[in-house]
Formats: structure tokens, C-alpha cells, sequence
């Protein structure tokens, strides 16, 4: 873990820019990051379904404050602009959004950190909720990341009947080409993903003899790190966090 | 959970945004994660109107038994309103 004592001169900069995502377009993003010349390590914090929101602005200082260059694109970013609430209330009546939009958003965060002079060129992606599945995803269908953390992703099981043109493939069909290792957090009494669908995953990745590690909490459901809903949990969210940067220090950061 | 869950229909009326009152073209109803209700799933309801922007929205999120109730007090309602519409006519004639 990345320890802090009492004496550490500490700074963080933290703001909104642009980044190149899918189809070149310039789309916003929210760019946490410790002051100080690194090298530091990259996360891609992808937002999830309720939006770009302050939420996820907090998360993406959290990993600054841990000494992470975090970058959370706005994926929303083409459904236009206006309280994150109501983006996202536009997200969903447009049945969400594409897959493959949400990978070149994340490819080009990824290709925007590791071009950093500041960068170790270590780079993972975290996300929750559907964000968690879209981590997946990227871990799977794009090349350069060195860590993956799904939280509680819904909808890497799919059946055949919930595909869509904009969700065309279950993730896990794409288990085989994961290219990093993979932390999941999930809660046993979530109903989407169940542990049932934690379990598939799970053999798929044994099948494919992935780099793995997951952790099934008791009596927590979907979202438990959210300490503004009722589904938080306080003993798996905090234990959930420190699992978290353990991995991330575990696969990303490098000896100054 | 998120669902993804979304039905749409198009409806003729009007709502109260945070603008006032404007004309509503849609209405978006999901269950899913609610943004603001204390649940941890919610039947959502967005009355919207596309052509004036993400802000004209009027955003309900319901227990889905609260929904429930709502869809029957509406059928109720519908039903005696039509009912009065005929009595009344018939009177006429």
C-alpha cells in the first residue's frame, strides 16, 4: 500500500479537459492527479450508469490522492450536456451506451495517460456497476493495460435474448483474450450480477487459466461502496478499497 | 442491479420542468438504480421532451409497490373520469 505519514509534502491537481476518444472525437474527462514530477501509475476510472457524476469525481481523487494519474472520460459525453442526472435519465431512454463507444473513450484515456512524461506506463481500469463490466471489457478487448478491476459488473453473463446492437457480445465470450490480471469485488446478495453469473466468469477464467482474484462479500448486494445509498456497506466497502489499491500496487506501481 | 430496463412511449400533455411548463413528447419508464429515491431499485418515470433540451424532464422514481399502486390509481382514475364522460353525454341525449 501506498503509506502517507504526517511529513509527506502532499499535493493533488484536479480539473476537467478533453481527450481524444472513439471515433476521434474530442470528448470531456475529469484528470485527478498527485503534483510532483512520478513516475506515477495511470487508472482509467470509467464512470457508471448514473452518470459523470460527483460521485466519480470523488473516486477519481481517491486514486490521486493514492498516487495515481486517474482519468474518468465522460462517456456520455455524445448524448449532450446538462445536470448529470438528466444525462443519464437520456442514457437510458436511449437504451445506453454502445460498447464499442465506451472502449474507444477508454483506449483513448489510456493512450492520453501513458503518454505523460510523468507516467510509468502502467496503466489499470476500474469501474462499478456497469462501468465494471465495461472494465471488463476493456481488459479484454484492448491492449496496453497492465490491471483490471470489475465491481459488481451487471451483464457480463448475457443471454442471448438481453444482446442488443449496442451490446452485441457478453463480455465473457471474451474471457479468453483478457489480457491483465482481473480483481472483482461482488456482493452475495446481488441480483445482477448473482453469484451464480460470479461463478461463470469464474470458470471461464480458470478455463482460460487467467490472473485472477475475486471476492464474494456476505450480506452486502450491488454497489456497496455507494455511502449515499442504502445499499452500502461499510465493512465490505472498506475492506473492498483496500483490496482495491493492494492490486493496484500489486501490478502497477513500479520501483522509483 | 442495473437492468438496462427502459419502455418508451410517446404522450400528448404537458409537465412542469424546472423552467415551467412545457409540452411533453415522451415518457421514458425504466427499473433500475434510482438517482435521488433511498431504494436500492426503482421504477422511474422521465416525462420528457426531447426537442427542448436534457432539462425538460419531470423525474419521478418509485418503490416498485408504490408503482404499482400509481398504475392502478390511474386505471381507477381513467375509468370513472370515461364513465362520468358517458353518464354525462347520456344525460344530454
Amino acid at each position: 500500500m501506498h503509506r502517507y505519514t504526517t511529513d509527506m509534502y502532499e499535493g493533488m491537481l484536479a480539473e476537467t479537459t478533453t481527450v481524444q476518444g472513439f471515433n476521434g472525437d474530442i470528448i470531456n474527462a475529469y484528470f485527478a492527479r498527485p503534483l510532483g514530477p512520478g513516475p506515477f501509475p495511470g487508472v482509467v476510472v470509467i464512470h457508471h450508469m448514473p452518470g459523470w457524476d460527483e460521485l466519480y469525481r470523488e473516486m477519481t481523487r481517491k486514486f490521486a490522492h493514492h498516487g495515481y494519474l486517474a482519468f474518468s472520460p465522460n462517456i456520455y459525453y455524445r448524448f449532450g450536456h446538462g445536470s448529470p442526472d438528466d444525462v443519464a435519465a437520456k442514457v437510458r431512454a436511449s437504451g445506453g451506451v454502445a460498447d464499442d463507444s465506451v472502449l474507444g473513450d477508454t483506449e483513448g484515456s489510456l493512450r492520453f495517460l501513458k503518454s505523460l512524461p510523468q507516467s510509468n506506463k502502467k496503466v489499470g481500469v476500474f469501474g462499478t456497476c456497469s462501468s465494471g463490466r465495461q472494465a471488463f471489457l476493456a481488459a479484454c478487448r484492448l491492449k496496453g493495460f497492465d490491471a483490471a478491476v470489475d465491481c459488481w459488473g451487471g451483464g457480463v453473463v448475457m443471454s442471448k435474448e438481453e444482446l442488443t446492437s449496442k451490446r452485441p457480445v457478453a463480455p465473457i465470450d471474451y474471457t479468453k483474450d483478457l489480457s491483465c490480471p482481473l480483481l472483482g469485488l461482488f456482493g452475495e446478495e446481488d441480483q445482477n450480477p448473482t453469484p451464480q453469473h460470479v461463478h461463470l466468469l469464474e470458470e471461464e477464467l480458470k478455463k482460460y487459466g487467467k490472473n485472477y482474484e475475486f471476492h464474494m462479500y456476505p450480506k452486502a448486494g450491488h454497489g456497496f461502496f455507494y455511502y449515499d445509498r442504502p445499499n452500502y456497506r461499510q465493512e465490505p466497502a472498506v475492506d473492498g478499497w483496500k483490496k482495491v489499491f493492494q492490486f493496484f500496487e500489486k501490478y502497477l506501481r513500479t520501483s522509483n | 442491479m442495473c437492468t438496462g430496463i427502459t419502455e418508451t412511449a410517446q404522450v400528448k400533455g404537458s409537465g412542469k420542468g424546472p423552467d415551467g411548463w412545457f409540452k411533453l413528447e415522451e415518457v421514458n419508464v425504466s427499473y433500475d438504480h434510482p438517482t435521488d429515491a433511498s431504494l436500492e431499485r426503482a421504477l422511474n418515470i422521465d416525462f420528457v421532451n426531447p426537442k427542448k433540451g436534457l432539462s425538460a424532464r419531470v423525474a419521478v422514481e418509485l418503490s416498485p409497490e408504490s408503482a404499482k399502486k400509481l398504475a392502478e390509481t390511474i386505471l381507477t382514475t381513467l375509468a370513472r373520469g370515461e364513465d362520468h364522460m358517458k353518464n354525462s353525454e347520456a344525460a344530454q341525449n
